[in-house]
């Protein structure tokens, strides 16, 4: 039989049909809706007459556009309010489990299906929206669609999709100290550019990939997108099983031993052939900071901006412009240059780990006056979590507060807006022109640089605090 | 939403020299609240092509007057980013019925197509060329032949890919759900034989 890759066995496993000269007919094994992607979709839906197939195998959760304080009062945005309450009617109306706003599991699309035991290996999931390439992480073939094709999967459990061609990232070796899975992907990130994986779905292996927890390898696998992957995945393993079991919507008793057992066989085989493969020095690998307005203008945290000399030519106008945006010079260091904000949540690290990790840096110490920091937990689950484990107690008295749920300012849909011309340090995923706020500037990074940012004010090298 | 039919375009083109084109910027997200798809147009580009008091930025391509047509001709790795569908709704909204580039991100791609938008990937230095003469004679209008997967100006001409079964689609206006739903029983069967 011949060698297959991870990607292969799950994807080939989920193929209704090739379509002659076209895409293949793939079958869904879970859909995750939120508010912003779907309602343009049930409607769709309606005026074809057509009803919902497999209404058990959908999930909705508002993410992307809800407060992230005073959530039990009526949200006042009206158009905003209008979206959450269209998901509700819509998955009420089509018996859709909902996690609404202010349900126990509420949260992040992203953070809720993992943590909630509906994201398991071997599966077939898409959502509408690009960070579905998260639950990769658990070995599962996961990625992001646009609203008519999730009108497509409402309607027919399938999509029709190309098979994309296979890469595969390895990291060697050991992450050091004050490195973490936000700097392995953003180093990542920087090596290939925003679009040296397009086409590609992404299995990451070595040494460095397979000792991050779980929640590690979610943040890698979230932002395969930024390098224009498909989708990226991990072969699940022991510390998969071990997250997956127990979870509510995870399989039980002999159903779970047989899953296991089918679980186990997801990996890529000896021989299978990648059509692009990279091999990357965990060692290499220091904290990381963007400096530009796409997540592959990023550097080490110490390092200098390219200077001119270092771009192409024809590149040259495009990277002067993100940098006039910026408002950073070529050829300078930012290490120690002022932070208005700093953001800590999102998809990528908006886990109960990154939480952790950026309470251990802020413990014992304070928040700088001339930071606004916003913490905002991936879920409800996580908020629950922090509190019961004394984190919220630890940032508060550092002088922070953490909001409630949500995407928050990784897209600045709802109030948490940074203002123009402002600098965040933001341990979300995107960096672009805006993104954050009209005129807002970001710098991505992982939880302990936002918090060394956060204690000093500055761009500060996380290492010097851990 | 059936797409309409494309067969041949002849249009005068709008330059966005610019790389990395990326969704945030196509449509801003502050605007993705609606839930219908119609009227994004009005704020495709938003934040290049408005001041933040809402005034027209005179040197934005979208508010140059010599500039107009249904082809968008943009720099290389366009569309990257979110899955927003809300991106390839704002340029069909607009008007735009071909983007051109030398590069697209491939959910865009995907979404562009499913809304009736054809993206025209070329050569880089088809593409540098076309910018050239583009800019110098804003009138210049290229012809889109989809039945023959060729993009021609003057004298200059090259054939671009697209999938035969998404080609097929334009064509005749029909759309992936129409496809999926002929196959009803083949789904139903997979279920029963490959899921338990
Ligand atoms: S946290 Fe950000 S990237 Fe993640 S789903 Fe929400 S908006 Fe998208």
């Amino acid at each position: 039989m011949k060698a297959k890759t991870l990607f292969d066995k799950v994807w080939d496993a989920h193929v209704v049909e090739h379509v002659e000269g076209g895409p293949n007919i793939v079958y869904i094994d879970k859909h995750l809706i939120h508010e912003v992607t779907s309602p343009q979709a049930f409607s769709g839906l309606e005026s074809r007459g057509l009803k919902v197939l497999r209404p058990e195998k959908t999930l909705g959760t508002p993410d992307h556009n809800i407060p992230t304080v005073n959530q039990h009062l009526p949200i006042k945005d009206e158009q905003s309010r209008k979206q959450i309450e269209t998901l509700s009617a819509n998955c009420e109306k089509n018996k859709i489990e909902l996690y609404g706003l202010n349900h126990p599991n509420n949260g992040i699309v992203h953070v809720v299906g993992p943590e909630m035991g509906h994201t398991q290996p071997g599966m077939t999931l898409v959502c509408g929206d690009s960070h579905t390439s998260t639950h990769g992480a658990f070995g599962a073939v996961a990625f992001g669609i646009g609203t008519s094709e999730v009108e497509m999967v409402l309607a027919t459990q399938c999509i029709m999709q190309s098979k994309p061609k296979k890469m595969r990232i390895t990291i060697d070796g050991d992450l050091a100290k004050g490195v973490t899975a936000k700097d392995l992907t953003l180093y990542v990130i920087a090596q290939l550019g925003t679009g040296g994986a397009t086409g590609y779905f992404v299995e990451y292996a070595g040494a460095a990939v397979r000792n991050l927890s779980m929640e590690g390898r979610m943040t890698v696998c979230n932002m395969s997108i930024e390098m224009g992957a498909r989708g990226g995945m991990i072969a699940p393993d022991d510390a998969t099983f071990e997250y997956v079991k127990g979870r509510e919507h995870a399989p039980k008793g002999e159903a779970w031993e047989q899953a296991l057992a089918k679980w186990k066989t997801l990996k890529t085989d000896e021989g299978a052939e990648f059509d692009m493969e990279y091999t990357y020095k965990a060692e290499d690998i220091e904290p990381r900071i963007t400096y530009g307005t796409n997540p592959g203008m990023g550097m080490g945290i110490t390092a200098f901006i390219p200077a001119e000399s270092d771009i192409q030519a024809s590149e040259l106008p495009s990277f002067k412009k993100s940098l006039a945006y910026m408002n950073y010079e070529l050829g300078e260091q930012i290490l120690g240059k002022k932070v208005d904000y700093v953001f800590v949540g999102s998809c990528t690290n908006g886990r109960i780990e990154d939480l952790r990790a950026f309470a251990s840096l802020v413990a014992g110490r304070k928040k700088a006056d001339s930071i606004t920091a916003w913490i905002v937990p991936g879920s409800k689950k996580v908020e629950k979590q922090a509190i019961e484990e004394g984190l919220v107690e630890i940032l508060e008295k550092a002088g922070f507060e953490m909001r409630q749920p949500g995407c928050s300012a990784c897209l600045a849909m709802n109030e948490d807006k940074v203002p123009a011309n402002k600098y965040c340090v933001s341990t979300s995923n995107r960096n672009f022109e805006g993104r954050q706020g009209p005129g807002s500037r970001t710098l991505l990074a992982s939880p302990l640089t936002a918090a060394a940012a956060a204690i000093t004010g500055v761009i500060s090298d996380p290492r010097e605090f851990v | 939403m059936s797409v309409d039919k494309f067969t041949l375009l002849e249009s005068s083109c709008v330059p966005l020299p610019i790389e990395n084109v990326d969704t945030d910027q196509i449509i801003p997200a502050r605007f993705l609240k609606a839930t219908s798809r119609d009227g994004f147009g009005e704020n495709l580009f938003r934040d290049w092509r408005f001041s933040p008091s809402g005034e027209p930025v005179k040197d934005f391509v979208l508010n140059q007057s010599e500039y107009s047509g249904k082809v968008l001709v943009a720099g290389k790795n366009f569309g990257s980013g979110s899955s927003r569908e809300h991106a390839a709704w704002a340029i069909a909204d607009y008007g735009f019925k071909v983007v051109i580039s030398s590069f697209f991100a491939d959910i865009f791609r995907n979404n562009a197509l499913n809304n009736g938008v054809l993206p025209v990937q070329v050569s880089a230095e088809f593409l540098k060329k076309l910018f050239k003469v583009v800019e110098s004679d804003h009138s210049q209008k290229v012809i889109v032949d989809l039945e023959k997967q060729e993009l021609k100006y003057n004298d200059e001409a090259c054939q671009f890919e697209i999938n035969p079964y998404k080609k097929d689609c334009l064509l005749n206006g029909f759309d992936d759900i129409d496809y999926l739903l002929n196959k009803k029983n083949k789904i139903q069967a997979f279920e029963e034989s490959s899921l338990k």
